[in-house]
């Protein structure tokens, strides 16, 4: 519930490009991944727009933004075209893009979020294709003092999808809830890896308020130029409010388009609705139609992974916790290793998911944050994963120690029971070794078996810690804490 | 040897195979008539002779080793709308000055390796809007026939030259009857296959969904030769058609009895000149006398409308094909301006001609919004009726025979002020290019000294059919390779 909300209630609706994972780009064969490359190497004649060139589909985003529509519950048409949006701008280089207007490759699905008044369906109005343009550098002479410009095309033609939503969102919050599950089903789908901070996901807002109870839109505000989840989130805060204010004061708020100034955390206008382009859209020539039949979708049907919705209902009717759930379906790789390792560890279904679970979450998530690294390059296999968590189970070797057996087999992907022979790490089983230790540990800490005498229950902690530290974390806690009351107590 | 010139290429491969003569001679016979006649007749922007040469030895060396073509050695004029890798490319217009592409069109690539020799890059009316080849930056081409009189246009300079003796065969481009009206005007055979048959990749792009290369020659067999060459299926140009190409030349020679010939009534009106039709009438006749059922009762009263179909469509296309030409990657650029945007509009201000921006201003407006439904639309709608009257007309017929211009070749100068009348010269052959048919033109005799051309129109990819009729007639005319005197020291 925002500041505003009692008075007038916010209608948002997000357009999102996102750039697809393909060799090639999306009308000529050079390939579309240009990160770190030198300006204007990845060009050729059809994606320079040479006198003469023509373009030709590249197959892949077609069946990459089909995944998309299915996976977003679009339906996906039979007949679809290309059109030419024709705009003069040097960053394009035929002076108008190839792109789609009225027969959308996608249309009508709709993606569930959760949201603090709880869930919430926002409506997809349509995905279609397109290609990038490339990218004006503005510079400055240092000698002179002038501005120029220069042009890199090594993005121009790579393939891009816009995913348009319904104005069904309501506060910033869950504009930012819309573009997580987004982005997390793109990742789930290999459709692209959508990452806003290098461009691959990019996201204009579409905002404006209406009083409560009043049925009709107001003037809608087009936000761009955010470059995060949180500048989405944080201007349309900010636009939020200034619409409020404004209305509060009796104004009219104009059909514009505003621009998102990151450091000033500020939106400014940038053209009005008499400014607004005429992109004499105009069926692409070049290009034949698409048509779409069954049996192709029905194969791409057939290929789609399960969705992180499906997986995350799954996960909790065996048991676990909504936090424990959302936190494994939060990437494919993730909850694929716990399903994995799940499987592997065998036996009851409850205790493997909760054992699974706990490591996954546990040692396995902390190595992958450390490392920056993704679980599928994991050394420690589920398969061997499984086997360190079998043999603490049975007591072989501690928690303690099995910490330490992981960061091993996460290191070198040996076998955990050859980590454990080799380190010496087995759980201590000999009553007569630990009664040592324990009488080492009473006889070295007089302090500590004062305080136990003087009634301190506490101080049999430190000296259990004493008998740990001793055995490298070998003994097994409760029967070396059962050994030194024991032997106290005999006193 | 020095009339060698004068040779059709079927005569000039004979010649060429039984070592009566070699390419290099072949070729520098044609060189040095280039340079006695190319003066007054102005048929070419960038003449090649080092290249021809070059090309000549080359083609000297397949013959040796027997793989030649029956292209390999012909001399040949490529309309400068087509690309050439290393060669100028201008599209005649000035904002493409200097353009030196970087890669080959497809019909060029098909040309060289069957061995062709290019003498040079024929004029046109700039981007190949135009009926007289007035429209070029680089000087009007004359007519080989009466140099005071146009070519006709748009491929103005290479049926000139084909006239003239430059070259023996050369490539032009059809969007409205570019390859037909001037190889009429100028006593030639043009022959505008059907859309898809020849890949555009490589050719300068005027109205996407109209332009299609075809050959010029002195004979019907010539033409033949050129589009077997040039003709089938290219994965860089998605429009063109799958099917392989027939090997054309086993139409020539047959005997046409019984075919059955459509003369569409409305195609003797607008102005049609008596000399015209009494020539065209004949030739109608001769099919008649060998053995044709020829009807007069056919009607395709939407023949009308084809003009302005045109006039909205290719103009709408060309707004767009030409946004490109803005200075920034290549041709010509007005350097002199102090702002982006000034560079681009003075660029495309003293780049582009009168005729030019008339188009893309025609163009333009019929995109723009609130237009686009009276004009654009209308236009493709208006355009599937004339394709269906087509369609229902090759279910009755074999071919359909028509005058291909109303006129003979008219004054330079006498229509430049009036574009409508320019834009009426091409009423014959614009319902068959924008229904995309294969259509022949082919001299059928002389009104006032000057050649007239019958069209011969055929059912979609029925290239057979046009030409087993076109051979027949032109056998029966005997009109062939009748080359005009070119008076000695003219301009």
């Amino acid at each position: 519930m925002t500041a505003t909300a009692t008075r007038y209630e916010t209608i948002i609706g997000l357009e999102v490009h996102v750039q697809l994972l393909t060799n090639s780009k999306m009308f000529c064969s050079c390939a579309a991944d240009y990160s770190g490359a030198e300006p204007n190497t990845h060009v050729c004649p059809v994606c320079l727009g040479a006198p003469g060139v023509l373009p030709v589909i590249n197959e892949r985003a077609i069946e990459l933004i089909s995944l998309t529509g299915l996976a977003l519950h679009c339906s996906i048409a039979p007949f679809s075209k290309f059109d030419r949006k024709n705009y003069p701008y040097p960053d394009l280089p035929k002076g108008y893009q190839i792109s789609q207007y009225d027969l959308p490759i996608c249309a009508g699905g709709y993606l569930d979020v959760v949201t603090a008044d709880g869930p919430r369906r926002v409506g997809i109005t349509r995905i279609h294709m397109e290609e990038d343009t490339g990218r004006l550098l503005h510079r400055v002479d240092p000698v002179t003092g002038e501005g120029y410009s220069l042009i890199d095309l090594n993005r121009a033609g790579a393939p891009l999808m816009e995913i348009v939503s319904e104005p069904d969102i309501r506060t910033p919050a869950e504009a930012r809830e819309y573009l997580v599950r987004l982005r997390q089903i793109l990742r789930y789908i290999g459709v692209s890896t959508a990452n806003m901070e290098d461009g691959q996901m990019r996201c204009d807002a579409n905002i404006s308020l209406r009083p409560v109870g009043q049925a009709e839109f107001g003037a809608k505000v087009e936000v761009k130029n955010m470059n995060s989840f949180r500048a989405v989130h944080d201007a349309l805060v900010f636009e939020e409010l200034r619409q409020a204010e404004a209305l509060d004061r009796g104004e009219r708020i104009p059909q514009e388009t505003r621009g998102w100034v990151d450091d000033r955390a500020v939106t400014v206008s940038q053209r009005t609705k008499e400014e607004a382009s005429d992109y004499r859209y105009f069926p692409e020539p070049d290009l034949p139609p698409l048509r779409f039949n069954e049996a192709y979708l029905e194969s791409l049907r057939a290929s789609l992974p399960e969705l992180p919705e499906a997986k995350r209902n799954r996960f909790l009717a065996l048991g676990l916790s909504d936090h424990e759930a959302e936190t494994l379906v939060e990437t494919r790789d993730r909850a694929e290793f716990f399903e994995a390792l799940k499987a592997r560890i065998g036996g009851d279904e409850q205790r493997a998911t909760k054992l699974a679970a706990n490591w996954v979450l546990g040692e396995v998530g902390r190595w992958a944050n450390e490392t920056g690294q993704n679980l599928a390059d994991l050394p420690a296999t589920p398969e061997k994963l499984a086997k360190l968590i079998q043999m603490a189970e049975e007591g072989a070797i501690t928690a303690a120690a099995a910490k330490e057996v992981f960061s091993a087999v996460a290191e070198s992907g040996e076998d955990p029971a050859t980590v454990v022979e080799k380190r010496g790490l087995a759980t201590i089983s000999g009553d007569d070794e630990l009664t040592a230790v324990v009488r080492d540990a009473i006889a070295g800490n007089a302090q500590a078996v004062a305080d136990y005498h003087a009634g301190k229950e506490s101080a049999i902690k430190f000296l259990v810690g004493q008998v740990m530290r001793a055995t490298r974390g070998r003994a097994d806690p409760q029967k070396a804490t059962d050994l030194l009351a024991a032997e106290l107590d005999s006193k | 040897m020095s009339d060698l010139w004068r040779l059709t290429a079927h005569e000039a491969h004979e010649g060429l195979r039984t070592r009566q003569f070699s390419a290099v001679e072949l070729t520098q016979s044609t060189l040095d008539r280039i340079d006695a006649v190319e003066g007054a007749v102005h048929a070419f922007i960038t003449p090649t002779p080092e290249l021809a040469r070059q090309q000549a030895e080359e083609a000297d060396r397949r013959f040796a080793s027997g793989t030649a073509t029956p292209l390999t050695g012909i001399p040949v004029g490529v309309k400068d709308l087509i690309v050439t890798g290393g060669v100028q490319t201008t599209a005649g217009s000035r904002i493409l000055e200097g353009f030196n592409p970087p890669f080959d069109s497809h019909v060029y690539e098909q040309i060289r390796r069957a061995g062709a020799v290019m003498v040079g890059k024929t004029n046109l009316d700039e981007f190949a809007m135009g009926s007289s080849t007035e429209h070029s930056a680089y000087g009007p081409t004359h007519n080989p026939w009466n140099l005071e009189l146009v070519p006709g246009g748009s491929s103005g300079g290479s049926a000139a030259a084909v006239a003239a003796g430059e070259c023996i065969i050369s490539l032009g481009s059809d969007t409205g009857g570019s390859i037909r009206q001037p190889a009429a005007l100028c006593g030639v055979v043009g022959f505008d296959p059907t859309y898809g048959r020849v890949s555009r990749y490589g050719i300068v792009a005027f109205g996407s969904s109209l332009d299609q290369v075809g050959p010029i020659g002195r004979d019907v067999r010539d033409a033949a030769t050129m589009l077997d060459a040039i003709g089938g299926h290219d994965p860089r140009d998605s429009t063109s058609n799958p099917e392989p190409m027939p090997d054309l030349r086993q139409y020539l020679g047959q005997d046409i009895r019984g075919l059955r010939v459509g003369v569409p009534r409305e195609y003797f009106g607008y102005g049609i000149e008596d000399g015209v039709r009494a020539s065209v009438e004949k030739a109608i006749a001769t099919l008649e006398s060998l053995g044709c059922t020829v009807d007069r009762e056919l009607s395709l009263p939407s023949t009308e409308h084809a003009l302005a179909v045109y006039y909205l469509i290719a103009p709408s296309e060309a707004s767009a094909n030409l946004a490109r030409y803005d200075g920034v990657r290549y041709g010509f650029s007005d350097r002199d301006a102090s702002t982006m945007w000034e560079n681009i509009e003075h660029t495309r201000g003293s780049g582009f001609g009168a005729e030019v921006k008339r188009r893309i201003m025609l163009g333009t407006y019929a995109l723009s919004a609130g237009y686009y439904d009276a004009y654009y639309k209308k236009a493709q709608q208006v355009r599937t009726v004339i394709h269906r009257e087509f369609e229902e007309a090759f279910k009755r017929y074999d071919v359909i025979v028509t005058p291909t211009s109303p006129t003979v070749a008219f004054p330079i100068g006498a229509k430049t002020d009036d574009p409508y009348a320019m834009y009426l010269n091409d009423i014959f052959t614009l319902p068959s290019a924008v229904t995309g048919l294969p259509a022949i033109s082919l001299p059928c005799g002389l009104s006032d000294n000057l050649p007239v051309g019958v069209q011969v129109i055929g059912n979609f990819f029925d290239e057979g059919s046009v030409l087993r009729v076109a051979h027949a007639l032109e056998t029966a005319i005997g009109f062939a390779n009748r080359l005009p005197e070119i008076a000695p020291g003219t301009p």
